[in-house]
């Protein structure tokens, strides 16, 4: 759905950079599809720790364009680590009133599958608590659970069931 | 059930025409079944082929050579290889007692196969104990004239239930989940195939993950958990026609459903307080009934055979245990003490015990509860054992293993003393469920 989306912004950005050049010499329009929520009026590189400015999505720079939490087995708290993340993130949400995001949240393969449903739903919302105490509202966030059925990684030890327990802060809309 | 639908919203209605399967697609894999490890007294019986009498030529799969390979499977019974046999009696005259028992075989069938009026088969055979050369039964199976294989595992049911006093379950079927593919290829099917493994047919399939599928009583319908719209959504669907239900999508988790006893009830799990809770709803009103309310999750319900209690994981305690709680409304009652953790009850038959999903430090492994004595069982030998279910019968318990990165199926019996090995040729196989006695 995000690449969807992000592809029909792609259209509607390269469309209206089409339609404004209307009168000028027709050239080929290139609009890679990681610069199109770049505001195309400014061209000066963002701040990285101003987290309205939804360039630092893809500025390794900001914290923005961080956006997955990890978590301990069997737990749902949100480590020291990764609350500077999800604050940034708040921020930007908070300031943007077209900003939707879906918590995608995952458990290890350990456990049963159901029980995992439960547990991935949890660190969701967990994540959901500290955007929303950040000046998110409600009705910009939503939790999806997945429980253990989409492993980033599939071997069974550590390091592997670390990467899997995590929450994506996917947006829908910025 | 159909009076008080949920409406589906029109566009995850689309989402659905476009991303699933509905009809019955034969899958690609076989199933292969191993004895991993045997009981040490097995019966030596003798299945001889079984004459064919019927017009036309006879099927690949002879009905002997299902009822040898069931009775095999079981892991109760060493039946006499084919070549080994010096004689192929039909009938009770023909057979010379004196050589069967210098081959040490403690039990003979025999048999053939006719034409029959409804224009399917016959099947007409007699078991013997070739020592005392006493008829312990002598039968007729009928079939339709697709289903001699199916009429195969009835005989093996038959034979079975003759030798051992319990019910056979061979002509009974099992649902799992596969999933094939990496990446953005990933591709989840939920297959029902024969007990046995063959003839498997997908009566879902989808890009987005299938779980927890449930049989309905009579073996007709299955409930299961799929994220097609983009969250958990629980379907009922019929498994010969592929017509299904939306039953539950509200906001949160919807998952682990199972039917009542009387097929008339759904127990379900819904996260829409905010966490997950057991809920029971009735599939023709539509009433829905709140059994759990902690803050701890509460999933897996499974009924008892009377219908009055249901099982369920909750980690109310610190950790993931079972307990109870009576479908009329009350408390909830810590059943298991023994271990890390349970989960995923699966009741069995008599109501008597429970088979659960049992961790141990990082190893999980399928055990049995003893709810009188409250005594635990671990009963395989994995590291990554899950999802029990009892077979209809009691005797065998289907599970999902692990083979290094790969899911595939084992069975054990109760007793564990005969464990089996079930390989899809390729994919993920997982969630296995084991349908009840089809009639």
């Amino acid at each position: 759905m995000n690449i969807a989306l992000r592809l029909l912004l792609a259209f509607l950005v390269a469309f209206a950079i089409t339609a404004c050049r209307k009168d000028a010499e027709p050239e080929p329009v290139e609009a890679p599809v990681e610069d199109t929520t770049r505001d195309v009026s400014t061209s000066a590189a963002p701040d990285p720790r101003d987290y309205t400015d939804a360039r630092n999505f893809d500025n390794p720079a900001s914290l923005l364009s961080k956006r997955v939490v990890y978590f301990d087995f069997d737990k749902s708290e949100i480590k020291t680590e990764y609350r500077d993340i999800v604050a940034a993130h708040a921020t930007y949400i908070s300031s943007s009133q077209s900003a939707r995001v879906t918590l995608e949240s995952h458990a290890d393969e350990r456990g049963t599958r159901e029980y995992n449903l439960g547990l991935g739903e949890r660190r969701g919302n967990a994540v959901n608590g500290v955007l929303s105490a950040g000046g998110a509202r409600g009705s910009q966030l939503d939790v999806v659970s997945y429980g253990e059925e989409r492993p980033t990684c599939r071997v069974s030890n550590e390091d592997c069931w670390a990467k899997n327990r995590r929450v994506e802060i996917v947006y829908t809309a910025r | 059930m159909r009076s008080n639908r949920i409406p589906a919203r029109p566009l995850r209605h689309l989402a659905a025409l476009f991303l699933l399967v509905f009809v019955a697609v034969e899958a690609r894999a076989q199933l292969q079944i191993e004895i991993v490890q045997g009981n040490a007294a097995q019966l030596p019986i003798a299945i001889v082929p079984f004459h064919w009498r019927a017009a036309g030529p006879p099927p690949i799969n002879t009905v002997s050579s299902v009822v040898s390979a069931d009775l095999y499977r079981s892991g109760l019974f060493a039946p006499v290889k084919e070549e080994d046999m010096v004689d192929r009696p039909a009938d009770a005259e023909s057979i010379r007692f004196g050589t069967w028992r210098l081959l040490k075989v403690d039990y003979i069938a025999v048999g053939y196969v006719n034409d029959n009026a409804a224009g399917g088969y016959d099947i007409v055979y007699q078991l013997f104990d070739v020592n005392t050369q006493e008829r312990l039964l002598s039968q007729v199976t009928s079939v339709g004239p697709g289903d001699l294989r199916f009429g195969s595992h009835r005989v093996a049911d038959a034979i079975y239930e003759k030798l051992t006093g319990v019910p056979g379950a061979f002509a009974t079927r099992i649902a799992y989940v596969s999933a094939t593919g990496e990446g953005a290829g990933l591709r989840y099917e939920l297959v029902v195939a024969d007990a046995d493994g063959y003839a498997p047919i997908t009566v879902v399939g989808s890009p987005e993950p299938l779980l927890s599928p449930a049989w309905s009583p009579d073996g007709e319908r299955l409930a299961y958990v799929s994220f097609e719209a983009g969250n958990s959504a629980i379907y009922v669907q019929e498994v010969t026609t592929g017509a299904r239900e939306l039953v539950s999508s509200g906001r949160g988790i919807n998952g682990a459903p199972a039917f009542s006893p009387d097929g008339r009830w759904l127990a379900l799990t819904l996260s829409r307080s905010g966490n997950p809770e057991i809920y029971v709803r009735n599939l023709d009103s539509g009433e829905t009934r709140q059994l759990t309310s902690h803050w701890a999750i509460d999933t897996e319900p499974a009924w008892s055979p009377d219908s009055r209690t249901i099982y369920f994981t909750s980690d109310r305690g610190g950790k993931p245990q079972i307990y109870s709680v009576p479908v009329g409304g009350g408390n909830a009652d810590r059943i298991t003490s023994q271990g890390d953790s349970n989960a995923r009850a699966s009741v069995a038959p008599d109501g008597r015990s429970m088979a659960i999903a049992h961790g141990q430090g990082n190893e999980y492994r399928i055990a049995v509860w003893d709810l009188a004595v409250q005594r635990l069982r671990v009963l395989t030998p994995g590291r990554l054992d899950e999802s029990p279910s009892f077979a209809p019968n009691g005797s065998m318990i289907l599970y999902a293993t692990r083979e290094g990165t790969r899911g595939v199926l084992a069975a054990v019996s109760a007793d564990g003393n005969v464990r089996q090995r079930i390989i899809l040729s390729e994919g993920d196989v997982r969630e296995p469920a084991w349908s009840p006695v089809i009639r």
